[in-house]
Order: structure tokens, then sequence, then C-alpha cells
């Protein structure tokens, strides 16, 4: 390449800097430089009154040979994820398939399915299901008038959980409204042709739907793993904070906070932190990976 | 035809089966709101949501406060940081998006894998010494802590947006308004900026329903009472509830919820064309 050339191919570099600024600050100050002080941080001890004090892998160590709290709190947040994610992504795809053909009304359900995704993030609707799901609350009352003696769900180590499992199920909107973009564009001839060979809407479902859908599932499942594994408001307001009862809805993120935020552990924090990027980051290469086996893409390329 | 009937059937009961589910799911929000009118001592005992003499009392509790701080204060608070959020988004990331979708500069391709790096990762790992940084500039316990990044453009995701619309618009315009004279930053406030409306208004929507739904930062940096927002200052009702502040709470929770319908309702085109083309995050 010649000089000139290189001059006119690099000719918005003084605005390019110019509308990057923003970024770029906040890249090395919010981000990169965080990044790089967090990890340091997470070979100290650390409690932001006095200087960090190096203990090199003390807390990793720690973290999974003493610490049964962060155990229980891995526990915690992989049944919730294994659980949760699956369950969410079945239902949104069994609803956007009957959203997906022959309704009227498509938009209000649309509208009415995902209200409760827009609404599930806030902190109103995790006290309402902390109410709806306690002993006195609208559950058992239904489930009184049908002669059902239910425990107080969300006061039961056994059961704590799973309520905010089904918090999260609850919010099945947006995947589904995924699905349903995904499931629109599967041409319709495909279905009848398959139908005129004879095959039943069990194995149009499995050996067409599915296989055109699988780049949108792995798109949905990667989303909500992501996400899942971070999940906070919900564990901390039916919790009230706690983790609890019995440390049943320790979730990840709710111990880091702890540790951080009312323990001030920080370098603990830290490290607890970079596991869960690692764990995050084997978990979405894992999916990444196995996509190979059951991702097809319609142009017959591989992922 | 057999089939016909069939299919008339079986429509009425996909129609029976997918309004069954919908009640189901609309029932817990139907029930916040018709609590929010009961008296205390009927919610609990009352599984239907309707209720059966309406009582405006809750909201007149609820909006009087707790702490000595009127609930208006903590609306007040949550609006003025969601819209600094909102314009801080709107003007960094489609800054930033407008120099990778249409400069060349150099460093472009490593100066965006550490973008779509930065969208990958979770914020945990910045979390602590970010509040050490904030901390050392004694913005703790104000907004800036909880605005300032969106300035910075730290929402990536949004910038990624961005990116994508911007490369789908015409690049002969930039062309065309080059020979007419104009530098980038006249083809990005004439020509980009207003062609970009419905990218930047999916920015907009979700920055704010997420800052206003946000508690995790706000829980970390807010500590007055007097500047708690409304998600913080719910959950002071919960903290103090006796059985006969439930009313108040459920109020509210109710009034809490109310410009997020707004935003949806007013928006919900966008919305559903924006999930469906991008897959946001649930």
């Amino acid at each position: 390449m010649t000089a000139r050339r290189v001059k006119r191919r690099y000719a918005h570099s003084g605005a390019a800097l110019l509308f990057l600024a923003p970024w770029l600050v906040g890249l090395l100050f919010l981000t990169l430089g965080p990044m790089l002080v967090s990890l340091y941080i997470s070979f100290t001890d650390y409690s932001i009154l006095a200087a960090p004090s190096w203990v090199g892998l003390g807390n990793y160590t720690t973290m999974f040979t003493s610490d049964k709290l962060f155990i229980q709190s891995l526990k915690v947040t992989f049944t919730y994820v294994a659980v949760s994610v699956p369950v969410k992504l079945i239902f949104a795809l069994l609803v956007a398939m009957l959203l997906n053909k022959g309704i009227r009304g498509l938009g209000i359900y649309r509208t009415v399915y995902y209200i409760p995704t827009l609404l599930g993030g806030s902190v109103a609707i995790a006290m309402l299901w902390r109410k709806m799901l306690g002993g006195d609350g609208l559950l058992n009352g239904v489930l009184a008038m049908v002669g059902i003696k239910a425990p107080d769900w969300v006061a039961n180590p056994k059961y704590a959980l799973y309520s905010i499992v089904l918090l999260s199920v609850w919010q099945f909107g947006s995947s589904m409204i995924i699905f349903l973009a995904g499931l629109k564009q599967i041409p319709p001839e495909y279905d009848e042709a398959s139908a005129v060979d004879g095959a039943g809407p069990l194995r149009r479902f499995f050996n067409i739907t599915l296989p055109i859908l699988s780049p949108v599932i792995f798109f949905n499942l990667v989303m909500q793993l992501i996400t899942s594994f971070q999940s906070f408001t919900q564990a901390f307001v039916i919790s009230n904070g706690s983790g609890g009862p019995v440390n049943s809805t320790l979730m990840y993120s709710l111990y880091l906070y702890k540790k951080g935020f009312s323990f001030f552990q920080m370098g603990y924090a830290s490290a607890m932190a970079w596991v869960l990027v690692i764990l995050i980051g084997v978990f979405t290469l894992l999916v990444f990976r196995s996509s190979k086996l059951w991702v097809h893409y319609e142009d017959g390329g591989k992922s | 035809m057999i089939g016909q009937r069939n299919s008339a059937v079986w429509v009425m009961a996909k129609h029976i089966l997918i309004s069954g589910i919908a009640l189901v799911m609309l029932y817990p929000v139907l029930w916040m709101l018709g609590s929010s009118f009961k008296p205390g001592h009927m919610i609990f005992t009352e599984t239907w949501f309707w209720p059966r003499e309406w009582n405006f009392q809750n909201y007149m509790n609820g909006w009087t406060g707790i702490q000595g701080n009127p609930f208006s204060r903590f609306l007040t608070n949550s609006i003025v940081l969601s819209l600094g959020a909102v314009l801080g988004n709107v003007v960094s990331c489609s800054m930033a998006a407008y120099a990778f979708a249409r400069l060349d500069f150099r460093f472009k391709a490593i100066c965006f894998g550490l973008m779509l790096m930065t969208i990958m990762l979770p914020h945990h790992v910045t979390l602590i010494p970010q509040y050490i940084l904030f901390n050392h500039l004694e913005w703790v316990n104000t907004y800036l802590p909880l605005v300032v990044p969106k300035w910075l453009a730290t929402d990536a995701f949004f910038i990624f947006l961005m990116v994508q619309f911007f490369r789908g618009l015409p690049k002969e315009l930039d062309e065309a308004a080059t020979i007419d004279g104009c530098g980038p930053v006249r083809i990005y406030t004439k020509v980009i900026i207003p062609l970009a409306f419905p990218a930047l208004v999916t920015t907009m929507i979700f920055t704010f329903l997420w800052t206003w739904d946000d508690f995790f930062s706000q829980l970390i940096y807010l500590s007055d009472v007097s500047k708690y927002t409304v998600p913080l200052g719910l959950r002071l009702f919960l903290d103090s509830s006796s059985q006969s502040d439930w009313g108040p709470m459920f109020a509210m929770s109710v009034l809490s919820l109310v410009p997020c319908f707004i935003v949806f309702m007013v928006c919900q085109k966008y919305f559903v064309e924006g999930i469906a083309t991008s897959g946001l995050k649930g």
C-alpha cells in the first residue's frame, strides 16, 4: 500500500476519534481498566477501608474448598438455570406454534403474552410474586377452593427456588416473539408437501419445524443462559435480601453482592466475578460447540 | 369437506386454549391491580381480583410515602435518572455506531471486536472496581454513577444495534452529502440521525425500561432515602410492612408500572419488531 492510499483509507481518523471519544473513555475507564483492577483485586484481601493485601490464589481456593455458601450458591444457580431455561423455552415455543397459524387477534395475544416480560424485571412484580405465593397468598387461596392445603411456597426451602423459576418462566414473552418471527419464515409448502407424503403432525414437527427453527432456538438458548446465570433482583426481593429460607435461593449474584457490599470482602467478590465469567464462557462455548450437531442452516452452510 | 369441520373445531379449541393461558398469565397483574383498591383486610381473603368495594385509601396512603418521603419524590428521582440515561445512551451509542458503520479509521477491527466483547461480558467483573472508582470520585450516593456510564456508551448492545441499522442505510446518501461539502459531523446530524429514527426509538424504549426497573446498581449506589428511586422506595414499603400496609404497597407498585405500560402501548410496534429482528434479552 502506498502512503497516499494509506492516507486516503484512514481519511476519517480525526472524525472517528471525535465520534468514538465517549465510547473510548468508557472502554478505558469503565470496562478495560476495571477488568484489570478486578483481576488484581481478586488475588487480594480488600475491604475498601484498608489497602488491598495480596493473598495469591487464596480467595479462589477458599471458594472451592471451605466456603459452603459459595458451593450452595453454585448449586442454586445451576438448578435455577437447568430448570428455568429449558422450561421457559419449551413453553415459549409451544405458545408461539399455537399463535403461528390461523389465529385471529394475533396482535392482542402477542401483547398479552408479552406483558409479564415487560413488567417481570421490576421490583413491584417480585414483591407481588412473594405475596402471591406466600402462605395466605393468591395461589393457596385458589388451591384451597379445590380443597388442597398447600405450604407457604416462598418460606419453604424445598419450593422457594421454584417460585423464582416460575416467575422466570412466566416471562417467556421475548423468547416467544423471536420464535414466532422464526416460525413465520418457514415456507408453508414444506409442511404441506410432507403432509401430502403422509407425515403426521409430530413427525412434521421433529423433521421440519425443529431443524429449520434450530438457529432461532440456539439464539434464544444462548441469550437465556447468559441472563439466567446473572439473575439477581427476583431472588433478592423474594428472599428479602437474605437468599433464604436456609440459603435455598442464594443465587450466585446475590451471594456476590452480599460478599462485596454487605461484608465488604471486595477481593473475594471480585474473584467470584471472574469465576462467573469463566462459568458463563464455558457454558456458552459448550453450547456453541454442540450447535454443530443440532443447528441447521438453510443454505446448507456450517455453523 | 370433512377436514373443514375438523379444523373449525380445532380453531375453536385453540382459541380457548390460548385465551385460557393468557388469562392465567395476566391474572397476577389483574389481582395486583384489584388488590390495590381493596381494603387491607380483604386483600388476602379474596382470590377474585375484582374489588367488592372500591377504596382509594391505599393510593392516598401510599402517595404520602414512607419514612417522611412522599412517593412523588421517588417518582421524580426515577424520571430524572431515566431521562439522563436515555439521552446518554442515544447520543453516545449513536455516535460510536456512526463511526463503526460509516468511517474508516486505524484499528477499526480491533475496536469493533472489543465493543462486541463488552456486550458478552457480565457486569459483575467491572462492578467492584467501578464502585471503588466512583467512591474515590465521591460520586456514591449521587446519580452520577448511574448516568455518566450511559454517556460513555457502556451499553454496547445499543451500539451494535445501531451499527446494524446504519449499515442498512444507502451509502450514496453519504457520498452525495460529501459532494455537497458536508463533513462527517454534518452527515451524522443531517443525514444519518434523521433516518435512524426506528433504531433510536428502540434504544430509548429499552434504556428507559431497563433503567426504570434497574434495582442492582441503584441499590449499590444510592443510600439516602431522599435520593431513592421507585424500585428502592417500593422495597422500603416491603421492609416496613405490617399486614395492613400491603394495600399501599400494591397501590404504589401499580403506579410504578404505569410508565412501562404507557411506553409499551405507545411504542408497541417498535417493540415487537425490535425484538423479533434483533432478539433482545428477556
